[in-house]
């Protein structure tokens, strides 16, 4: 079996390990072999017996499933365009909270939430589109703020990010306290507060991320062509105006739909690209993909870790993300300096 | 096959390139000589487009090439870098590969007539054993030959150098130098190289332009170019040319007893020197 092959086995078979795990543990427990029962019993024409709690099957179906399935799609959408934004900006430190896009769509989605609450699936949908703006300006305004010459040095990049970042987040703060009872609710969302319940924002999101990530994973042969410098690049015949636009759009766009509805989460799009890369290499074919995989997963721990850890009381799992990621941020900036595996 | 037109380049405002004109055939390698800071590199980043004309033409094949875009420009000239930014952790093939982008379209699906062309230029360039060795773990002169064998698979009639020896010894020196000539010959490229060893210039181009301050100051077979008065007058130092003792090309020795004194004093610290520097500002 190929490497890459073998890859992408362990990558799925971890995600749905992790996956089973995130689904049956909580406030009561769904052992795995219930867990396909109830599943099994969903199809016409099998008849289960069903020896199982009553509520199991609402809990499964209404609480469980559509909350590990936003946390995957979060995970995998932050994880992808943190691979992106780190291939489109050569630099091993983007990731989508650090250079402020995060904050970007988080402030789009708020103004968004401002103008009128979602209350039906199509007020679900304009929110993304809100926080994809916000992404977009936010990465426009930091790539610009940041760049030297024909490079983006990893001290203006965070600077940039940071002060973009702080920026956007007073603004949402601001918008929030002076606003009506809703938008203050939205407050511990935004903080990575916990996914909005329920199958509607799962439904809401999935094109945005859909769309976001399979650009993504088609743009591999373009990134690596890309870390080879852009002079370099032009010379290799890829157009650098088009290139660029394309992941930044794509990576935009898939990081604006995961904080619509999950509220800004950092470090997931750091972390996850930087794992993959030392077990699987450089070669982004393989390492959008294997990222959008690992971060579904790596989210799903992370949040079952919030869930469990002060049970019944239910930690942010952006607190989670951010106690791993942090220190993990500060190996990483040490190790930039011998950048063997970038 | 390339044809350079009245090229005028400027970087922040100021003329660093004035009035170049240059044409290369096909089989023909073209040395670009000239002291630091004279704008050679500029030169090859004018031609393959990354950096703007101010004006003058750039033809390939007949073609302006302001008229075509990256992706074609790219099929008619490939560059080896000289400031060369290589992601360490890439492996051999996977940058050789990506002179086939080119042909791949967005998605670079590879053919198996890809990977032959990319297997191909590995072996002209002994570097198929590196294959599947990191960029990171390769001294200058592999590095140097995986950048070639990436140019090579991009085929493109015209090839761009610049300096190819830079970081290496006597021995991959010429090994480089031998192996770019094969392949000018075999495959017929129009091939410009900047280089900084006047003598590997009279050695392995057909024929040479001479730059200075911007401008070509003289161009045409290595004798007619590496002469005593050509190359004092531009790069300052008196010089002998003797003839090679086995090719009869010209090697160039710096007078370095006279330099010492009368050339190489800096111009702020003698009369003399302030006297020549103030000519040169006229």
């Amino acid at each position: 079996m190929l490497t890459s092959q073998r890859a992408y086995l362990y990558n799925l078979l971890f995600l749905l390990g992790v996956f089973v795990l995130s689904v049956s543990i909580g406030a009561i427990y769904i052992p795995p072999g219930t867990l396909l029962r109830l599943l099994l019993d969903q199809l016409p024409g099998l008849d289960i017996e069903s020896n199982w709690p009553a509520a199991f099957a609402s809990i499964l179906f209404k609480i469980r499933l559509p909350h590990a399935a936003i946390i995957t799609l979060t995970g995998a959408a932050l994880a992808g365009s943190g691979a992106a934004y780190q291939g489109l900006f050569r630099n091993p430190l983007a990731d989508p909270y650090l250079i402020g896009v995060a904050s970007g769509a988080g402030l789009g989605a708020v103004l968004g939430m401002a103008i009128s609450w979602p209350n039906d699936l199509l007020g679900l949908f304009r929110i993304p589109a809100m926080a994809f703006l916000g992404a977009i300006l936010t990465v426009l305004l930091v790539y610009n703020l940041a760049r030297v010459a024909r490079s983006v040095p990893t001290t203006t990049l965070i600077l940039a990010g940071v002060a973009v970042s702080s920026f956007a987040t007073s603004m949402t703060s601001f918008l929030m306290l002076r606003s009506t009872e809703e938008l203050r609710r939205a407050l511990g969302w935004l903080l990575g507060g916990g996914a909005m319940s329920g199958w509607e924002p799962v439904w809401a999101m999935l094109p945005y991320i859909l769309i976001g990530l399979t650009i993504l994973v088609l743009s591999g042969h373009a990134l690596n062509v890309l870390q080879f410098g852009e002079e370099q690049a032009q010379q290799l015949g890829l157009s650098m105006e088009i290139t660029k636009l394309v992941l930044v759009l794509a990576a935009s766009l898939s990081t604006a739909a995961a904080v619509a509805f999950t509220g800004i989460i950092g470090f997931v799009g750091l972390v996850v690209p930087h794992v993959i890369r030392i077990f699987w290499g450089p070669d982004y074919r393989h390492l959008i993909p294997l990222s959008i995989l690992g971060g579904g997963s790596a989210l799903l721990l992370a949040d079952l870790l919030a869930r469990v850890v002060l049970a019944p009381q239910v930690l942010p799992v952006g607190i989670v993300t951010a106690l791993v990621g942090a220190p993990f941020f500060l190996w990483v900036l040490r190790q930039a300096k011998s950048v063997a595996f970038w | 096959m390339l044809e350079i037109d009245s090229l005028y380049v400027a970087y922040h405002g100021q003329e660093i390139l004035m009035d170049i004109s240059i044409s290369i055939r096909p089989g023909e390698i073209l040395a670009v000589v000239g002291p630091n800071g004279v704008g050679k590199s500029t030169l090859i980043r004018a031609i393959s487009g990354v950096h703007p004309l101010r004006s003058g033409r750039v033809r390939v094949a007949g073609m302006d090439l302001s008229s075509l875009t990256t992706l074609q420009r790219s099929r008619y000239l490939a560059v080896v870098p000289q400031d060369r930014l290589l992601p360490a952790a890439f492996t051999v093939w996977q940058t050789v590969l990506l002179g086939r982008t080119p042909y791949l379209g967005w998605l670079g699906r590879v053919t198996e007539a890809d990977k032959k062309i990319i297997q191909r230029a590995m072996q002209m360039t002994y570097t198929t054993s590196l294959a599947n060795r990191r960029l990171g773990e390769l001294s200058g002169g592999e590095q140097q030959r995986v950048l070639l064998a990436r140019a090579l698979a991009q085929d493109a009639p015209i090839l761009l150098l610049d300096e190819p020896t830079t970081h290496l010894d006597l021995q991959h020196e010429s090994g480089l130098l031998n192996l770019v000539r094969s392949l000018v010959q075999e495959k017929k490229l129009a091939l410009l190289m900047v280089l900084h060893d006047l003598n590997l210039a009279g050695l392995y181009a057909d024929r040479i332009a001479l730059l200075a301050d911007g401008r070509l100051h003289s161009v045409g077979e290595p004798f007619q170019v590496l002469t005593e008065e050509n190359l004092s007058s531009v790069y300052h130092v008196p010089v002998h040319i003797i003839p090679h003792p086995d090719y009869g090309t010209p090697l160039v020795l710096p007078d370095g007893r006279v330099a010492s004194g009368e050339f190489m004093t800096p111009p702020a610290l003698s009369w003399q020197g302030f006297e020549l520097g103030a000519k040169e500002i006229q």
